[in-house]
């Protein structure tokens, strides 16, 4: 089977610190694969990296395609789009506005807005709430909005950064079922996220960061039973 | 002082307030979008009316050669940084949008220029030649660095000035010129005489500034500037190029200068040079409103016009010192208005 997305030899670094160290990963059309690891292991760098927001050595393809030449809106362009962990919403702009910029790709296109229809009937809340300035959301309706957007850019490939952080318990499971969903709909899925259980319980295959580097990988379902993981990663079992 | 006086005073400060008004929308507007503040607008301004003046007057205007050179450096410019990327099957693309496109007013206006024109055609051949110049001079000496820190372009923005009013004075020559005016008609209004052109100037900004509000409230480009505006890194991450609102900002305020032009130049005799305080004082204006805000530029930039009328009155010789000077307080005033000291640069990823 070809990865739709396949890095080889990544490296990424701040000046003389390395953050990203000689990284391989793959992710197979149609499939969730998610990085787990500790704070500050390099996982959001690898992101950035892949995204084309930094920049970095090794190669790394998509959809048979060398990206090094291509800029982020080009991969944006292609399908590949990035949920930052920051999610870099337009704060003063309504919530309707920001889900419409994320089809600002297809603005040529006849109809580009009825996209919007589909995401207000996977998001209710944000149907509530499209008047409303993105700033004046809550945490978990800020994400929801960070996936909308992300949604109206029809990804082929969701990179999602620490879609559960700082968010509440109740919410984090509407979350992942959410992004559960999104494979239904043929997207494919690179998971970044420090709640490894949630992860790995919603995830194909899985890889561990620590320290900028792979030190394991495996389906997810096996990981979770690792007693590697399960021992730093899942509180113990 | 008594209420006639005053209202002629007002008069005068509002109509110039209104030219303030469209630089200062400018100045915002290019520097939300592209964090640069762009000193020699009211160069442009200059060359606006300098442009029509030369044409009323049977002359070819400077513009016809310095645009055509401006788009050549620039098609240079963006064939050097395609052919560094690898890209050289965009190039036709970029020869069209960088070197024709901008050429074209210029060669319409070289058969035209030089024989006895109606207004009208003046007007819109002056207004073709200077939309491409701040898109070129954007892609030329902007683009490059646009990851550069404030100061940086701000500083690059200074030697641009020097530069564009130094060929001003090589193509326009040291004389001031001055177009007629678009109209001439005189109201009176209870005792007051108002000027057709001070009413023109007063519509052409408040409807300038209702297009702008429509541009960015309607449109999706204009909502890809506001975006790039708020978040840069947003933007891009739904594939907003920040080249293509970077041109787009310089476009909509070249629009801007040259309308300016129009406007002010039958009002006042403008030289190479004389853009430049225009610009500088409708930056005070922008800096009033705290660079941020459209409403409040524009705002400020009519008190700054009504300062200068009535500082002028008193004595003349004051009117500029009363304009900068104002710059202190209101600079202390925000700083204490101000609940967060606002970050002049963002985090750039």
């Amino acid at each position: 089977m070809t990865a739709l997305l396949r890095a080889e030899g990544l490296h990424v670094s701040y000046g003389r610190v390395d953050a990203v160290r000689g990284v391989s990963l793959a992710v197979e059309a149609g499939r969730i694969v998610t990085v787990i690891g500790p704070n500050g292991a390099g996982k959001t760098t690898l992101l950035a990296a892949l995204m084309g927001l930094l920049p970095s050595r090794g190669t790394v393809t998509y959809d048979g395609a060398d990206l090094a030449r291509f800029e982020v809106e080009d991969r944006v362009e292609r399908g590949l789009c990035l949920v930052p962990e920051a999610r870099e919403l337009f704060g003063d702009m309504s919530v309707a506005d920001n889900l419409l910029l994320g089809a600002y790709p297809f603005r040529r296109e006849r109809g580009f807005r009825a996209k919007l229809d589909d995401v207000y009937a996977r998001f209710p809340r944000l149907a509530e709430r499209r008047g409303q300035t993105a700033s004046t959301l809550s945490g978990g309706e800020r994400q929801m909005l960070a996936l909308g957007r992300a949604l109206m850019m029809r990804p082929r490939l969701l990179m999602l950064d620490e879609p559960s952080l700082g968010l509440a318990p109740l919410i984090v499971r509407e979350i992942f079922r959410i992004i559960m969903g999104l494979r239904e709909l043929g997207v494919s899925i690179l998971l970044v996220e420090q709640n490894a259980r949630a992860a790995l319980e919603s995830a194909d295959y899985g890889y561990v960061l620590e320290t900028g580097e792979i030190s394991l990988h495996g389906p997810a379902a096996e990981l979770l039973h690792d007693p590697r993981v399960t021992a730093t990663y899942l509180g113990g079992a | 002082m008594n209420l006639d006086l005053a209202l002629l005073l007002a008069q005068d400060g509002i109509a110039n307030g209104a030219i303030y008004v469209l630089v200062a929308l400018g100045i915002v507007l290019v520097f939300l979008v592209t964090r640069i503040i762009f000193v020699p607008f009211g160069d442009l301004v200059a060359y606006g009316a300098l442009t029509l003046a030369a044409i009323q007057e049977g002359q070819r205007p400077g513009t016809i050669w310095l645009v055509p050179m401006l788009a050549v450096l620039a098609f240079a410019v963006e064939a050097a940084s395609l052919l560094h990327k690898g890209a050289a099957h965009r190039l036709p693309r970029a020869a069209l949008v960088w070197l024709v496109l901008p050429a074209l007013p210029a060669l319409a206006a070289w058969p035209l220029a030089g024989r006895e024109l109606p207004d009208l055609l003046g007007i819109v051949l002056t207004v073709a030649l200077i939309l491409p110049i701040g898109p070129l001079l954007y892609r030329i000496a902007y683009r490059p660095i646009a990851d550069a820190p404030v100061l940086v372009l701000l500083i690059v923005s200074v030697v641009l000035h020097f530069a564009i009013s130094g060929v001003a004075l090589v193509f326009f020559g040291p004389e001031g010129g001055r177009p007629r005016p678009l109209i001439r008609a005189m109201f009176e209004i209870g005792d007051m005489i108002v000027s057709a052109q001070t009413l023109l100037m007063l519509a052409c900004s408040a409807l300038a500034a209702f297009g702008l509000w429509l541009f960015f409230e309607r449109s999706i480009a204009g909502k890809a500037l506001r975006a790039t505006a708020v978040n840069r890194v947003g933007a891009r991450l739904v594939g907003i190029r920040p080249g293509v609102t970077g041109g787009t900002a310089f476009l909509l305020a070249s629009a801007l200068a040259a309308l300016s032009g129009l406007l002010i130049g039958p009002v006042t005799t403008l030289s190479y040079d004389s853009g430049f305080v225009i610009g500088l004082k409708s930056f005070v204006g922008a800096i009033i409103g705290g660079l941020v805000s459209y409403p409040g530029a524009a705002l400020g930039a009519l008190f700054v016009g009504l300062l200068e009328s009535f500082t002028a009155f008193y004595d003349s010789s004051f009117k500029e010192v009363a304009v900068f000077a104002i710059l202190v307080p209101v600079l202390v005033l925000r700083s204490l208005v101000t609940a967060k000291p606002a970050d002049d640069e963002e985090d750039e990823l």
